[in-house]
């Protein structure tokens, strides 16, 4: 059981910065996140693309913003659980208990919820019967690409992900590539590798092609795509990848009993609490009215809910307003008293 | 202003005006019109307001930018009268426009 202060859900600019908040007033605080890495839909969505509406910062990309933030955290040694989905929240007297998708236990006083727009999960296949065969003939990632070795691979797609899979595995496996279009959004320099490996007959690439049906029992025996103009072609397949990016989904938020409008979490503007006591929701999955979806009003919103946390986590103590460029406490926390 | 007609997979009919300047995603979302996610909020980032526009509507449209193309790679059975109607400004040359909205958006 991990005990602190503040659970923080979603390791986005907000959620990252709402840390910050708790450390500066002297709360301890961990950070839940189903990806990978810290930086939320600025990392995922836009790593490379300029941000120009951060105040004082008048062009940043939103790995540049994720990384100052994460240096800005640095002195309060926040601990981050990535990879991890909340999945169950449980009131024990005065604590919420919480648990990972991962088996992790959290014991905290108070949870902030900057959970963006749900957390990130791979988008799937259209095509129905695809689920029979997830997990095991079928998949949207990969773990162990060993159990490639010598198999037949169709892989669906036309971005980095399904051309560098389709490049990678060509060296082991039998691949296909198909994409629903002649461009691709990966890397040109990917695309062309692609292309030569085709030309060379190391990797089939078919473009116009979308699935139709997969086709086996237990396992995957092969897939039908069809071109654009109606035509359609068998494939022996053992295994389907597909490569179609993320999509955000709400997930098991959804059953904590808050006040949920339009996959956005009803809050206060005293303090950005839901309608249940010590659960608090910033940045883009929180309302109210005037709600702007900007990065810096999910810094506000931060800095109040961190505040909010306080008589959750300090029942008997009094916060005090102070400055971080002239409160003594403050400075201890961030390592900077002379 | 434009009158534009959305087909929801409902089998339900919505023609709404349109203010000039607002996107077809908009006009859906500010009207209650059931199957359009705009998750990013019309940024051109995640492909849940994908709609598909009626065939002679097509060449009358503003052409695809390229980001565009890229994220309808991710949408939910894109065809090739797929758009994402965060990209479709509403102007006076668009009233009468129909889009059918897909039966999900992921």
């Amino acid at each position: 059981m991990n005990k602190t202060d503040v659970l923080i859900i979603g390791a986005g600019p907000t959620g990252l910065f709402s840390a910050h908040q708790l450390g500066i007033i002297g709360l301890q605080c961990e950070i839940v996140d189903n990806l990978d890495k810290a930086g939320g839909q600025c990392i995922e969505l836009y790593p490379d693309k300029p941000i120009y509406d951060i105040p004082a910062v008048p062009e940043c990309t939103g790995e540049e913003l994720t990384n100052n933030l994460l240096e800005q955290i640095k002195p309060f040694n926040v601990k981050f659980h990535l990879n991890e989905r909340v999945e169950e929240l449980k009131k024990v007297e005065k604590r919420w208990h919480v648990k990972t998708s991962g088996n992790q236990k959290f014991d905290v006083a108070a949870i902030i919820i900057a959970g963006g727009v749900g957390s990130f999960e791979p988008r799937k296949f259209p095509v129905k019967e695809c689920e029979k065969f997830e997990g095991s003939s079928l998949f949207y990632s990969i773990k162990d690409k060993t159990i490639f070795n010598d198999k037949t691979i169709s892989i669906f797609g036309g971005g980095d992900s399904a051309l560098d899979w389709a490049i990678e595995l060509s060296n082991t496996s039998k691949v296909n590539l198909i994409h629903r279009r002649e461009g691709f959004s990966g890397a040109e320099s990917s695309v062309q590798k692609v292309k030569e490996l085709n030309d060379q007959g190391k990797l089939n690439l078919y473009t116009k092609y979308q699935m139709e049906s997969v086709i086996g029992d237990n396992q995957i025996g092969s897939v039908k795509i069809k071109h654009d103009e109606g035509e359609t072609k068998k494939l022996q397949s053992d295994y389907v990848l597909g490569f179609f990016g993320l999509i955000m989904q709400l997930g098991p938020i959804l059953k904590w009993g808050l006040n949920i409008n339009k996959k956005t979490v009803e809050v206060n503007t005293e303090n950005f609490e839901t309608n249940v006591d010590g659960i608090f929701a910033i940045g883009d999955i929180c309302s109210y009215p005037g709600k702007l979806k900007l990065i810096l009003s999910g810094f506000h919103e931060g800095a109040l809910a961190a505040r909010g946390c306080f008589k959750y986590a300090r029942p008997d103590e009094k916060l005090r307003f102070e400055f971080t460029t002239t409160s003594k406490a403050a400075q201890e926390r961030l390592g900077v008293k002379k | 202003m434009a009158k534009i007609t959305y087909y929801t997979h409902d089998s339900k009919t919505h023609t709404i005006d349109v203010q000039n300047g607002l996107t077809v995603m908009e006009g859906a979302v500010q009207n209650d019109i059931p199957g359009i996610d705009a998750d990013c909020g019309g940024g051109m980032a995640c492909a849940t307001c994908h709609v598909y526009v009626k065939e002679d509507w097509l060449v009358k449209l503003p052409t695809k930018e390229d980001g565009e193309e890229d994220m309808l790679d991710m949408a939910y059975e894109p065809k090739q009268n797929s758009r994402l109607s965060c990209q479709l400004i509403v102007s006076d040359e668009l009233d009468g426009l129909e889009v059918t909205i897909p039966e999900k958006q992921a």
